[in-house]
């Protein structure tokens, strides 16, 4: 049921807009990007604000104070839960 | 506080031995990327420290000596990693020096202002039960963006020495080493509080213990192999296939299968814990604010500001090398290189030709040559160092980036090749940024296109004297042609030899601060002597032989071996580029240096660069033959020195020879292309 929730108010960081904060839920990517997003601190239940976005091209987001530039393949693959 | 290994004999048992067994104390420097670790590094060790390479890699390895209430001390400065799991070559170095070396005392440096994330290496760490102190830097910083750290309060949670530091100010750095000398003498011992994996997975990992029981090979701690075998560890586990027997093996498999999540439940479990172990030493007074660095940024990183930022500042940089640079390379090459050459003809006078000739022309002009250089190198990668230090390159890989996907490669490419504006080498050695193999081949490969200093010399003389007024305009259009061709190379190569595979952009975007200058004046030392050595130890021996070829048997250029296969080269030149023998043999002779092209003229044309050279080369050839040969010189197979860095580099002899071979095609087609073209357009 949990899981239900989360998933239906998931969305792709990449579709976050600038200024708007949310919480790392899943990363659907690969072991080895996926071990370095983790290590990075991007992990579920990381709260993570967009600084950057202009919906192409790469974007910068802060998590757990540090400034993250990812490329938008990358943000896509990154599933997140807007908070207010 | 400096002394060097080599000036005391550990096996003395001098009042500066390190540990009771005369040895000095083994130190390791750990932490992230960007938290002042080279910093402290310099601080620590000065000028007494030795650069090479971690054995069998490309990667840099520091390390130094220093002595510290009158204990011997000897620090290696592990590669910056964000974790322990082998995803790079950085992170098993560093690893694996901890594990096999068993330092007496690592040292782990956290940026107080993302302490979280610092964090992170530590928890792997701690899992590696080694005796840990922790450096807690840039605390002025982190209460400039309004997070306040009480050092007890976290030392207290984590169990482990904990100094707050500010390493570029020298503040804490004496408490930090005091904080070593006691773990040291045993004074403290560290009990940490070990991060725990996530509730829901503790189960597994017991099992996975259980199987691999009995057959860890020595020194790896056994529950840290189990958890790395948790995370899916490419290394541990190739190992522990290897050591494991195959039923076991085959049940560590299916539990691994059962659990492919578990990477994330480890990593959340270690933040889970950090969350815990900060919880109660960090306030934030002033959370919300908008910092300076975020200010900036709002600049720097916008898609169009940031790009007509980062074009300002290369132009500058450009500026600034040419108009300080150039004057004063041209100063040493007169002055120091020509006078040196003079005085040994003058002095050599009666000896036989050839010993005067290998000893000013051999010897003195290939050191020479490398010797004018460095006025421009040092301007160069002071200029890049400052850029490095603020943070403000990180910014401008990120604007970059989008362009570089043209050629399936990120921002961070951006970096090396605009160091190949400086001088090819360092260009190919800076690609050591580059996370991801492919990416930094074809980075390597690339960077030969990019025109160094000494290419743009030889077409700062040549375009006037073909072009004359319009010469600004042909060389600037040359430079834009060579990029071309490095954008078109990088689209071809990437899309056809590496299947357009892409490596992932993830780049931390670290605070703007004021530059260090010891670090950055260290930096620019360490790659200037590099730049000395490496180019030195090639070039010189290479230019001795090829300048023999050119003097040999007879004593002249015109009559040498060189002339006659440059002779026997011609048809094909001429019938490409409308070459004659002597514009293929200057063309043959840029592959020592690239500058060598007009020295080379010079011979074959009875004159100097200074005086008639340039008419003479207008008398002697057409429009279109000068066009060819611009276009030719500057596309062509690089130097000796770069193709030693390529090899190095790249630890392939295969790809060294396939970039020469792609070069030698670009510029002969293209040289080729411009010649018949401006022929029929009747230039």
């Amino acid at each position: 049921m949990e899981q239900l929730t989360c998933e239906s108010g998931a969305i792709a960081l990449s579709a976050m807009r600038t200024g708007e904060r949310g919480i790392v839920l899943e990363l659907d990517c690969g072991r080895g990007l996926r071990s370095r997003l983790a290590s990075m601190g991007l992990t579920p239940g990381a709260e993570i604000t967009m600084l950057q976005n202009f919906g192409h091209g790469p974007l910068i987001a802060r998590v757990r104070d540090a400034r993250i530039a990812l490329g938008r393949g990358e943000a896509n693959k990154i599933y997140v839960r807007r908070v207010a | 506080m400096v002394a060097t290994c080599h000036d005391l004999a550990p096996e003395t048992g001098s009042a500066l031995d390190g540990t009771p067994a005369g040895r000095p104390v083994l130190l390791a420097l750990a932490g992230q990327p960007n938290v002042g670790k080279s910093t402290l590094f310099n601080l620590l060790t000065g000028l007494s420290q030795h650069v090479g390479n971690w054995p069998g890699k490309t990667i840099e390895r520091k390390e130094g000596c220093f002595t510290f209430n009158g204990k011997l001390y000897r620090l290696v400065d592990l590669p910056g990693t964000y974790s322990l799991t082998a995803n790079s070559a950085e992170e098993v170095i560093a690893r694996e020096f901890i594990i096999r070396e068993r330092p007496d005392v690592v040292i782990a440096l956290v940026d107080a202002a993302i302490l979280e994330r610092s964090l992170y290496l530590v928890a792997e760490l701690l899992s590696l039960r080694v005796p840990l102190v922790i450096g807690l830097n840039m605390i002025d910083v982190a209460e400039r963006e309004g997070t306040h750290v009480e050092p007890e309060v976290l030392e207290a949670a984590l169990g482990v020495p904990v100094v707050p530091m500010v390493a570029t100010r020298n503040i804490g750095v004496q408490e930090l080493m005091e904080a070593v000398d006691r773990v040291v003498k045993g004074e403290v011992t560290c009990e940490p509080r070990l991060p725990q994996i996530r509730a829901d997975h503790q189960k597994v990992l017991r099992e996975i213990e259980e199987l691999v029981d009995g057959y860890v090979p020595p020194p790896y701690p056994q529950v840290w192999v189990a958890l790395k075998l948790l995370e899916g560890d490419q290394e541990i586990t190739r190992m522990m296939q290897e050591n494991l027997p195959q039923e076991r093996w085959t049940a560590v498999q299916s539990l691994l299968r059962a659990h492919d999540d578990a990477l994330v439940a480890v990593a959340s479990g270690r933040y889970e814990w950090i969350g815990r172990m900060v919880r109660a030493a960090v306030t934030r007074p002033r959370a919300g604010q908008i910092s300076l660095t975020e200010r900036l940024d709002r600049w720097a990183t916008h898609p169009l500001w940031g790009l007509l930022i980062l074009g300002a500042i290369l132009g500058m940089v450009f500026w600034l090398t040419y108009t300080v640079g150039s004057p004063l390379q041209e100063w040493l090459d007169v002055h120091v290189v020509g006078q040196a050459a003079w005085l040994v003809h003058a002095s050599l006078a009666q000896a036989p030709y050839w010993l005067s000739g290998l000893l000013a022309d051999g010897i003195i002009g290939s050191a020479g040559a490398m010797l004018t250089f460095i006025p421009i190198l040092v301007i160069f990668f002071t200029v890049m160092g400052i850029l490095e230090d603020t943070g403000y390159m990180a910014r401008a890989a990120y604007v970059m980036d989008g362009f570089m996907h043209i050629m399936g490669l990120h921002g961070k490419s951006f970096l090396p090749l605009c160091l190949g504006f400086g001088c090819n080498v360092p260009a190919v050695l800076g690609t050591r940024v580059i996370e991801s193999r492919r990416a930094r081949l074809l980075t390597m490969l690339l960077a030969p296109l990019v025109p160094c200093t000494a290419r743009m010399a030889v077409l700062a003389f040549l375009a006037p004297a073909f072009f004359g007024p319009y010469a600004v305009y042909v060389s600037w259009g040359l430079i834009l042609l060579a990029l071309a061709v490095l954008v078109t190379a990088g689209a071809l190569i990437n899309r056809t030899i590496f299947r357009g595979r892409r490596a992932a952009f993830i780049m931390e975007l670290p605070l703007y601060h004021v530059p260090n200058w010891r670090t950055i004046g260290l930096m620019v030392w360490q790659q200037t002597m590099a730049f000395v050595h490496k180019a030195g130890r090639v070039i010189v021996p290479v230019s001795v032989a090829v300048w023999a070829l050119s003097v040999l048997p007879e004593g002249g250029l015109e009559a040498s071996w060189l002339a006659g296969f440059g002779r026997w080269l011609e048809p094909v030149g001429r019938l490409l580029m409308g070459f004659d023998w002597r514009l293929t043999v200057a063309l043959l002779t840029s592959f020592i240096a690239k500058e060598n092209s007009i020295a080379t003229l010079g011979v074959l044309f009875g004159a100097t660069a200074e005086a008639g050279l340039a008419d003479r080369l207008r008398a002697a050839f057409p429009v279109p033959v000068g066009l060819a040969f611009l276009v030719t010189q500057i596309l062509f197979v690089p130097c000796v020195a770069t193709v030693a860095a390529l090899r190095r580099e790249s630890a392939s002899w295969k790809w060294t020879i396939f970039d020469l071979l792609l070069l030698l095609i670009i510029s002969t087609a293209l040289g080729s292309v411009a010649f018949h073209l401006a022929r029929v357009v009747g230039l």
